[in-house]
């Protein structure tokens, strides 16, 4: 079983889309959604949701306003802000780490299990995908990502799928290296912009960080040309291999509308392309 | 007045519409704070006068002082310190430097204060002009996960004083919450597909759980569908501007180009964005 990871520094340049493609088109593999904060793909692969999870993760502080003899050394030693002049926890900033509990000399704050999210085991018309909902202005996406792709992992051992096909979040923090660890290949999905190539050498060092190897997508690649390939250029150099391009074409955005991804929409050549870019990739992993 | 320019989905245009609103008022503080991937400066060409290292406090262990208790690997809620077992001498402490939030528990609590704080460093930020826009972005290195605490850094660079516009990260979870908590406004920017609207309605739970005053832009108006339009107008929000879909436009932000100047109509647009950012924060104040 090998895992890939469609990762893209910048956001929307198409990971989604990509994965989606990839959905329709791979045999016998689990899809992952580990973009858990602004999770997109379950509109493309409409899931009917099997299995529901809760995700708990981390701990936030309690005050017992009756126990509290407002002495403010929870306020003196809290390094993230959660603790208001007027000493109330404010829960959207506390991290959890449980300091003002310790310190407090009436016992008056209890840290407490934090309810952080959602995840499921889901059946699509391509197969089983593992997906989650992480609360609005939730932390620890890391580890909520952690937690599906392990699921991910168990569906795929278990039912001796060949892949695990793993949609990932923007950026390069903590969700991203979650998304990252211990996959076979990154799928470097950017645009042809100033921006594109800025956030994709992001992720291309994080891939040489990891040791990870890195295959690059141009999407919409006619927008520019000429930066289309100082990206291929800078790839080629850096040891990304190139495994294809895809045009600007609103039949994409026609098939997202649709809820279809691209591989059922109405572009042969976006499909072919979409056929090479998987062959380069999984003829560099066998 | 502070303004964050924020959406659930990635790529929608924030930098674009922070930028260009930036350029239309002229005189105002510029913060990306998007450390992970910061692309202002890509538009703004600051010329950067000053660097200032982000750097976090991690523990560092005096060996002859330890005695092994464990205590501080006990406290520490994130596991980034680990004491080990040593054939023949004290457990020996371990730390995972990635791990650490940098609470200061271990250091507190230590009960022989064997342990001090040094600096680890996880990032920068960077300071200077554009024109009459003054610049500040983080930037975070790559293989750190401490986003937030870099954008809380870059945000107490805020000039009371001044108006204030803030480039966010996309999404919903803690780096969003950092970038946009306190701001007076929120521009929501999104595009008029399926993935653009369902993140917009999850950029609205948080701006409202967060209540802040927010309302939305829509950008590529005219290359979906009207779903998003028609989702703001049941739930009373107010469209602040809307930015068409044009090649052009695409061709220019590929090149690095800002639009003001160079696409026509579009210092109306942003003046409109202001005004329109004015009006609705107004009336959420007489409201308030």
């Amino acid at each position: 079983m090998k895992q890939i990871v469609v990762l893209s520094g910048k956001g929307g340049t198409g990971k989604t889309v990509m994965t989606g493609a990839l959905a329709a088109l791979v045999d016998n593999k689990v899809m992952v959604d580990c973009d858990v904060d602004a999770a997109d793909l379950h509109l493309l692969l409409t899931p009917t949701i099997m299995e529901r999870h809760e995700f708990k993760s981390g701990q936030k502080a309690h005050l017992d306003q009756r126990a509290c003899v407002r002495c403010g050394r929870c306020l003196e030693v809290c390094r993230f802000g959660a603790v208001t002049k007027n000493l109330l926890i404010d829960a959207g900033s506390c991290e959890g780490c449980g300091l003002c509990a310790r310190v407090c000399p009436s016992h008056a704050i209890t840290m407490e299990d934090n309810l952080c999210g959602e995840w499921f085991v889901s059946e699509t018309r391509f197969g089983t995908m593992v997906h989650a909902k992480l609360g609005a202005g939730e932390e620890n996406s890391g580890k909520l990502v952690a937690q599906i792709r392990q699921a991910a992992k168990e569906i795929a051992k278990k039912e001796l799928r060949d892949w695990v096909i793993i949609d990932g979040p923007p950026g390069i923090g903590c969700p991203v290296m979650a998304s990252l660890s211990g996959v076979n290949a990154v799928l470097l999905v950017t645009e042809p912009t100033c921006s594109g190539l800025h956030d994709a050498k992001r992720v291309i060092d994080l891939g040489k960080h990891f040791k990870i190897p890195v295959q690059l997508v141009v999407n919409k690649w006619d927008i520019n040309p000429v930066v289309t390939e100082q990206i291929e250029k800078y790839c080629t150099d850096n040891g990304v291999a190139v495994a294809g391009r895809l045009p600007f074409d609103r039949a994409v955005v026609d098939a997202v509308i649709q809820g279809r991804t691209i591989m059922e929409g109405d572009s042969p050549s976006l499909k072919s392309e979409i056929v090479k870019i998987w062959e380069n990739l999984r003829g560099a992993m066998l | 007045m502070i303004i964050a320019v924020a959406s659930g989905k990635g790529g929608t245009g924030k930098t674009t519409v922070a930028v260009n609103l930036a350029l239309v008022l002229g005189a105002v503080d510029f913060l990306d704070c998007d450390v992970e991937e910061p692309n202002a400066h890509l538009f703004l060409k600051p010329c950067i006068q000053a660097e200032i290292p982000v750097t976090v406090p991690v523990p560092e262990f005096d060996k002859q002082k330890c005695t092994g208790c464990g205590k501080c690997a006990e406290v520490c809620a994130y596991h980034a310190i680990a004491v080990i077992p040593s054939p023949g001498k004290k457990p020996q402490p371990l730390i995972f430097p990635h791990l650490c939030h940098a609470c200061g528990a271990c250091s507190l609590l230590c009960p022989v204060g064997a342990i001090r704080e040094d600096q680890r460093n996880i990032g920068v930020i960077e300071k200077g002009f554009r024109g009459d826009i003054r610049f500040i972005h983080g930037k975070m290195n790559v293989g750190e996960v401490l986003s937030p605490l870099i954008i809380r850094r870059v945000k107490g660079l805020i000039d009371p004083n001044a108006v204030t516009i803030i480039d966010a990260p996309p999404g919903t979870s803690c780096p969003v919450v950092a970038a946009i908590k306190g701001v007076d406004f929120c521009v929501l920017v999104t595009e008029p597909t399926p993935f653009g609207l369902h993140d917009l309605t999850l950029a609205v739970d948080l701006v409202r759980q967060l209540k802040i005053p927010f309302g939305v832009v829509i950008n590529r108006a005219g290359l979906g569908n009207d779903a998003a339009e028609d989702y703001c107008r049941t739930e009373c929000i107010a469209v602040l501007a809307k930015i068409p879909f044009d090649r052009a436009i695409a061709v220019r932000y590929s090149e690095g180009e800002t639009l003001i100047d160079k696409v026509p109509g579009m210092t109306d647009v942003f003046n409109g964005l202001y005004k329109n950012i004015c009006q609705v924060k107004n009336e959420a104040d007489r409201c308030s």
